[in-house]
């Protein structure tokens, strides 16, 4: 019988994968082969969605670079986790420095590379937001402004969780951490305070910029895919939430990054060149107070202490669906992460097959560009 | 690279000088966090279970319409696999694709999603798929020798005469009428059941070996019981219910009965204006058949109101596109020669109806009474070891009657009086009555708790509704018996069959995989699921929230 | 002996050393722009930029903690890895320094040292690099240019030998901005002497994936720390065998552990590197005098030793040329029966005294010597021949102290200063030291300004302090505004320094 072209609705690209797409066309999640850059073992609590944030992001970027790929770590959660002598959790060249220079030990690796003649090899740095948003910025600058080869991924759980859940530049407003407890009259996390790194880095201009979450796998890995087509400095910033940190459910981890986006306080967005290209639409929004429920660390946001505080994060997050078009989305996320109308030979192909649908820049300098095929997106 | 030993007798001189860093290798070996096993930290184990889906339990066939449908989405080969799954508990799902009230398609799931799955459609996509490519029912297993009577040819007969034929046994059908169906044939009009499905799918039960005697009513049971080894009573309701309404001079008939004669090709003569008596299925047929036998005014009088009518919708919707006009909360009072008297009803306090006191007058030809249906239950009726009671065959839960070896089974049973429910009830008497002549008892299998709705992730079930199929144009109807309602076509039937949420089953949407943060699930490849890592799973249950389908339960570790 | 293709050329200090890291053919060059490493960087940004070293990727990096982070990566990917800094540089990059020495990476950084502020001082001392002196690197210290160009080269190899980070110390502007004539080994003398580039172990490799820089716990980090401890101790024969090599290939003494300078019969002073292999060298007679130092102090202190050898003191100049691995035994070895050892310390241990000192008197902690700390050229004050040879008719009068005696101190200033804390510490505020490093030479007037400025009456006494503070930067003497300004204006022209020298 001839293979029909039909509507793939049933779960669309919202699940990892699905039997009735061809291996390719799935999630990298899905495959049966996946490198599990991040394998079994590692010392993450019950349902760390950074750990399973980056696994996602190491086997895609893997895939793309071909096995071709070393990670520089920054101090936090994930590289303690992972990597307690005389054990590691990494299948791939890994290496940790320091809390605040994974930036720089990339841009490192990647001149090494350089030096070496080798263009095949990828590298990628990660970090938390505290090894990102705070004591990792400078560096993260540098290697921005230089548009160094390098992908940054930036696994904001939103607080120093590794040393016992203190505030860091990423901490939201009102939410409980060990240093801004719940007591006073605002309690939590001062309003107006703390920053997006995403726009800071398109403040570079890099060549590409984009927002994920955990929350929706089929997004992410375009993303990286896009990420890793590009050459020069990109950043990613992924939506991890922590269980311990947040006072949820180990169970409830995807669900609360879902709800972080559904309600708009988490923007998934893309940017090249400095210039916003796209925003995921919002599938079924639903009030901020859904997404803060489930979460200990919003307990008194929820039981109305101060009822400004409710107002301030609605606000917050009307902002970004003004600001960001979420109720509309645009630009390229919009085709491959709504799936009403994909289809399986050729929507969730072109998802996650091929590389951004946005004219890759003309480039700060000549190494500035898609990677073609060998760079393993064909 | 090779990691370094710590020797402390050895006094290095070029040696790694970092013993943190560890030498990794490709997979697994000395060095791999694999080593330490972090399921030691899980209270709660993930379990992956099989649930019973809501259509699958609303199946009065037990069709496991999940299952098929998994194989349906597949496409291609998948739709043979589909079919033989249907076949093992309903050998005619050509005519059930289209006769069937779906009763799993309203406990479906996804109607609070969006849409329920037009299973019905898929069913009848897969059915006529099978006629056109010729595909055969399975061969029966070794012969038995055992004999078997069944009296009647119906959906109960003829899903009990292929089930028993399945297990060996001869079977032989003995229908009253000159052609074999039952009240498929008799009772449905050609426009819901075109007669080459039927056919056809009573020929192929046929080529399993079963032999069909037409026109050979059953008089006899003591001389049954003798000839065969085991009879099964598959008799349907054909005769009409009367209410007793005064008429004088006036053409009134019974439903069945114009159903049975317009199918025998004896049509009534009904005049210009026909009024259809009743708010049930049957009433619809006859209203719509009376329109395409040439009736231009058909209106169906019902004593409550349209919501209270006990026609599913879709058929009414149908009638009233063809033409037909209703009159609620009326009765008739008396018939004459050009007039119906009827009387206004209101709704009391609970609902019923109750007489106002107000007449009215509604003119027409012929009315037709669609108020009941009665099974002709004379075979039995002199036999006192059978119990009739409110019209129907006692039976025990053997589905035996008080006759050893006599069973029962559709409408002469107690029971629904659908052609599903007589399918289902048709294929438990062949198993029971196997049991009665092979020794042994037969259990229906325990089925699995169903799946509530509130166990699915419906987040993972992209927006689409069911399908909308064409129909025939409403000129095009009344003029003749053409079959109203459009097969999908293969690719809204693959689109239909994939809008399933294969509720409680894993589908292998890869999420329990995908998602486990510590790569603790293993992919055992193509059809064979899951297993889950219990040397590395820490119990996050990330699996089971994450399950679109409900198809992971956490349930105490026990260690 | 000339190795170079072009012969001896008269060079600045940087642009030899740009010229001998060349040679070495680095594949990353990466470096934060910092007096007064900047010539060396600069010219090896250029000889980048213009092709003449090849397959080297020169990343201007916006700090030096970037710089040794990205040399970090680099070395751990493979490549020769090369950086420079200085001061507060080598202080802000120290978090790295310590972490590229535990990850085992054969980097080599320049340290064009210079003073650590506060107050800001941007001329040459040794408590730069000496403040890392446990930081896991080879610290070698060079005591000319000459010595400087050899002991890079050689710190390539050394470095990847024993995979640990070598640290080549130049005196700041003394040595990297001073014209000497130099003899640069050419490229396929430095091609034949070092082990190939691509020889170097790669710990970031795709074909052989491994964990680089594991968290150690309890029970495994002594042990990590153990084998550290025996990487250096095996680098004393590491170092001396590459200086031996260098001897050998070049004919030059440079490198090794320890060099000697004596008065020979003729009256030429000259230093030798001591072989490590003991019994070749002679040990002092109790009546010899052993100076010690470091850097370009040698140089000054060689003029010395005729004039004092003319005067009847028998002087023996020691040249730590490794600090790292410290030359303990080699040490003991040299001074043999010296009664009296001078030690010229360019970096203070406040309250306790000279740091190479304390190295010194563990290592002959049995000898039977007073040791005679003298904190000298601290912050770029010059060690004059002057200075050095009363100090050692001291030493041979015993009238050195064997607590730290500080050479040319103004009194008058610490005096001055002394008093006005005083008085400040009366009316309850102030030290000597805060009143000299906040520039006012101790001047009593301004110290009770100050008074009033640290203790504000209220809210509105605030701008007040600003301004007191602003007068207090610009004291009419120039000498603090020097120190404000020198950072940059100085690096220009150092020809000061140069005249010094």
């Amino acid at each position: 019988m001839v293979k029909i072209n039909v509507p793939f609705l049933q779960t669309g690209s919202l699940v990892a994968g699905n039997r009735l797409l061809d291996e390719q066309d799935r999630a990298v999640a899905s495959w049966q082969n996946r490198e599990s850059s991040l394998t079994t073992g590692h010392r993450a609590c019950q349902g760390c969605a950074e750990a399973l944030g980056a696994r996602w992001v190491l086997d895609t970027a893997y895939d793309c670079a071909d096995g071709k790929l070393m990670v520089a770590n920054a101090t936090g959660c994930l590289e303690v986790f992972s990597t307690l002598y005389p054990e590691s959790g990494w299948k791939l060249p890994w290496i940790h420095s320091l809390f605040a220079n994974a930036a720089s030990v990339a841009t490192g690796m990647v001149a090494a590379l350089a030096a070496k003649g080798d263009t095949e090899t990828r590298v990628v740095a990660q970090g938390g937001d505290g090894g990102t948003v705070d004591i990792g910025m400078a560096c993260i600058s540098g290697m921005f402004e230089r548009n160094d080869d390098v992908l940054f991924v930036c696994y904001d759980n939103q607080g120093y969780m590794n040393t016992g859940v203190q505030r860091s530049g990423a901490t939201p407003p009102t939410a409980r951490t060990a240093t801004t407890p719940p007591v006073g009259p605002h309690p939590g996390q001062a309003f107006g305070q703390g920053k997006f790194m995403p726009l800071i880095a398109m403040g570079h201009e890099i060549p590409y910029v984009a927002t994920a979450s955990v929350a929706d796998l089929r997004d992410l890995e375009r993303k990286v895919r896009t990420a890793m087509s590009y050459r020069g400095a990109r950043y990613l910033h992924v939506f991890v939430p922590c269980p311990l940190g947040w006072g949820s459910e180990s169970g409830q981890s995807i669900q609360i990054a879902r709800l972080a986006v559904r309600c708009g306080l988490f923007p998934l967005i893309e940017a090249v060149n400095g210039e916003l290209v796209g925003s995921t639409k919002i599938r079924d929004r639903v009030d901020v107070m859904d997404y803060l429920k489930p979460q200990r660390r919003f307990a008194h946001v929820v039981a109305g202490k101060d009822p400004e505080q409710l107002a301030g994060l609605r606000a917050i997050a009307e902002k970004n669906i003004r600001r960001y078009r979420l109720l509309e989305g645009f630009g390229p996320s919009t085709e491959s992460s709504n799936t009403e109308s994909s289809n399986a030979e050729s929507s969730n192909a072109e998802s996650s097959n091929t590389g951004p649908s946005v004219e890759p820049p003309a480039g700060r300098d000549e190494t500035t560009g898609p990677v073609t095929t060998e760079g393993g997106v064909a | 690279m090779s990691a370094v030993p710590v020797n402390l007798t050895a006094q290095p001189t070029t040696a790694h000088p970092n013993l943190a860093n560890v030498d990794i290798g490709r997979a697994t070996g000395p060095g791999t966090s694999a080593v330490y096993h972090t399921g030691g930290w899980r209270t709660e184990r993930p379990v992956y279970v099989d649930l019973l889906p809501p259509c699958s339990a609303a199946c009065p066939a037990s069709e496991e319409i999940q299952a098929w449908l998994y194989e349906a989405a597949e496409g291609s080969d998948g739709y043979e696999h589909a079919w033989r799954k249907i076949v093992e508990v309903n050998p005619m799902p050509a005519i059930m694709g289209r006769i069937c009230y779906h009763p799993c398609q309203t406990a479906c799931n996804r109607v609070q999603v969006d849409t329920q799955v037009g299973i019905n459609a898929v069913e009848r996509f897969l059915g006529d798929l099978a006629l056109e490519r010729g595909w055969s029912l399975p061969a029966p297993k070794q012969e038995t020798g055992k004999r078997i009577l069944i009296v009647g040819s119906g959906p109960a007969g003829l899903s009990a005469s292929y089930h028993l034929r399945m297990l060996g046994h001869a079977v032989t059908v003995r229908e009253a009428q000159e052609e074999l169906g039952g009240m498929m044939r008799y009772g449905i009009p050609e426009y819901r059941l075109p007669r080459d499905i039927l056919d056809a799918e009573v020929a192929r039960i046929a080529a399993t070996g079963v032999t069909f005697e037409v026109a050979t009513p059953v008089t006899d049971l003591p001389a049954a019981c003798t000839e065969f080894d085991a009879v099964l009573i598959a008799v349907g309701a054909g005769q009409g219910a009367h209410a007793d309404i005064p008429a004088i001079d006036a053409k009134v008939l019974d439903a069945v009965t114009m159903l049975h004669d317009t199918a025998a090709g004896d049509a009534p003569l009904l005049g210009r204006r026909v009024a259809v008596y009743g708010g049930g299925n049957t009433a619809m047929d006859a209203a719509r058949t009376a329109r395409r036998l040439g009736a231009s005014d058909t209106v169906i009088i019902y004593r409550r109101t349209q919501a209270q009518m006990p026609a599913h919708s879709e058929e009414f919707e149908d009638a009233v596109l063809e033409g037909v006009r209703a009159q609620w909360l009326t009765t008739i009072k008396d018939v004459d020669h050009d007039a119906i008297h009827v009387e206004r009803m209101e709704l009391d306090a609970n609902g019923r109806p109750v007489p106002t006191g107000e007449f009215d007058e509604v003119h027409a030809d012929a009315v037709v009474l669609a108020i009941g249906q009665n099974v002709d239950l004379t075979l039995v009726e002199n036999d006192d070891a059978i119990d009739v009671t409110d019209g129907v065959i006692g039976i025990n839960e053997s589905m035996m009657t008080g006759r050893a070896g006599v069973f029962a089974a559709g409408d002469a049973a107690p029971g629904e009086r659908t052609a599903t429910f007589a399918i289902g009830q048709g294929r438990i008497a062949a198993h029971h009555m196997d049991a009665y002549l092979m020794g042994g008892e037969f259990t229906t299998p325990e089925r699995p708790n169903q799946v509530p709705f509130s166990r699915l992730n419906t987040w993972y079930y992209s927006d689409a509704p069911e399908q909308v199929r064409d129909t025939l144009d409403a000129a095009r109807r009344i003029t003749g018996f053409e079959e109203v309602l459009h097969g999908l076509t293969e690719t809204s039937a693959l689109f239909e069959a994939r809008r399933c949420m294969s509720c409680g089953n894993c589908f292998e949407c890869d999420n329990c995989y995908g998602m486990c943060p510590d790569d603790a699930i293993i992919k055992l490849g193509p059809g064979k699921r899951f297993e889950i890592d219990l040397d590395y799973c820490k119990g996050c249950s990330i699996c089971a929230t994450e399950c679109p389908c409900g198809a992971i339960d956490m349930v105490p570790e026990t260690r | 002996m000339t190795t170079s293709d072009t012969g001896v050329q008269l060079l600045e200090g940087s642009q030899a050393v740009a010229q001998a890291i060349s040679r070495a053919r680095p594949g990353v060059v990466c470096a934060y722009p910092i007096s007064p490493q900047t010539h060396i960087v600069e010219a090896l940004s250029a000889a980048v930029r213009k092709g003449t070293l090849p397959h080297c990727e020169y990343i201007n990096v916006e700090s030096e903690f970037a710089a040794m982070s990205v040399a970090i990566g680099s070395s751990a990917a493979g490549a020769r890895t090369y950086t420079a800094t200085a001061s507060q540089g080598l202080l802000y990059m120290a978090e790295a320094v310590y972490n590229a020495a535990g990850l085992g990476l054969p980097i080599v950084m320049t340290v064009a040292s210079r003073a650590i502020g506060s107050p800001i001082n941007i001329w040459n001392d040794h408590s730069d690099s000496l403040s890392q002196r446990d930081s896991g690197w080879l610290q070698l210290f060079a005591a000319d240019n000459q010595e400087a160009v050899d002991l890079h080269i050689q710190a390539f190899a050394i470095a990847e030998e024993l995979r640990l980070p070598v640290m080549v110390c130049m005196d700041g502007f003394v040595l990297t901005h001073a014209l000497e004539l130099v003899d640069i080994p050419s490229q396929d003398a430095v091609d034949a002497f070092l082990p190939p580039a691509s020889d170097i172990h790669a710990e970031m490799d795709v074909a052989t994936p491994g964990t680089v820089g594991t968290m150690a716990g309890p029970d495994i980090f002594t042990e990590t720390k153990y084998v550290s401890y025996q990487q250096h101790v095996a680098a004393h024969d590491v170092v001396e065998k590459w200086g031996q090599r260098w001897f050998d290939t070049f004919g030059r003494d440079a490198g090794g552990l320890v060099r000697l300078y004596e008065t020979s019969d003729d009256g030429v002073v000259g230093g030798t590197k001591v072989p490590a292999a003991s019994g070749k060298v002679r040990g002092c007679d109790p009546n010899e005098i052993v100076v010690i130092a470091m850097g370009s102090t040698l140089g000054t202190m060689q003029a010395v030793l005729p004039e004092l050898a003319d005067e009847g003191i028998r002087v023996r100049l020691v040249g730590i040329t490794s600090f790292r691995p410290f030359p303990d035994a080699l040490l003991r070895e040299v001074i043999g029966q010296a009664r009296r050892v001078v030690v010229i310390d360019r970096a203070v241990q406040l309250g306790i005294g000279g740091v190479l000192t304390g190295e010194i008197r563990r290592a002959l902690y049995d000898s039977g010597a007073s040791v005679h700390p003298v904190a000298a050229g601290l912050g770029g004050r010059p060690i004059t021949e002057k200075s050095l040879a009363e100090l050692v008719r001291q030493a041979s009068r015993g009238e050195l102290d064997v607590h730290l005696n500080w050479m040319d101190l103004r009194h008058d200033v610490v005096d001055a200063a002394v008093e006005a804390s005083a008085r400040a510490t009366a009316e309850g505020v102030g030290s000597a030291a805060a009143a000299m490093a906040e520039g006012d030479s101790g001047r009593p007037v301004q110290r009770a300004e100050r008074v009033t400025v640290e203790t504000p009456a209220d809210d509105s006494g605030r701008p007040g302090q600003r301004a007191q503070r602003a007068t207090v930067e610009t004291p009419a003497d120039d000498s603090g505004r020097l120190s404000q300004r020198a950072e940059r204006a100085t690096v220009e022209t150092p020809a000061n320094q140069e005249t010094e020298k």
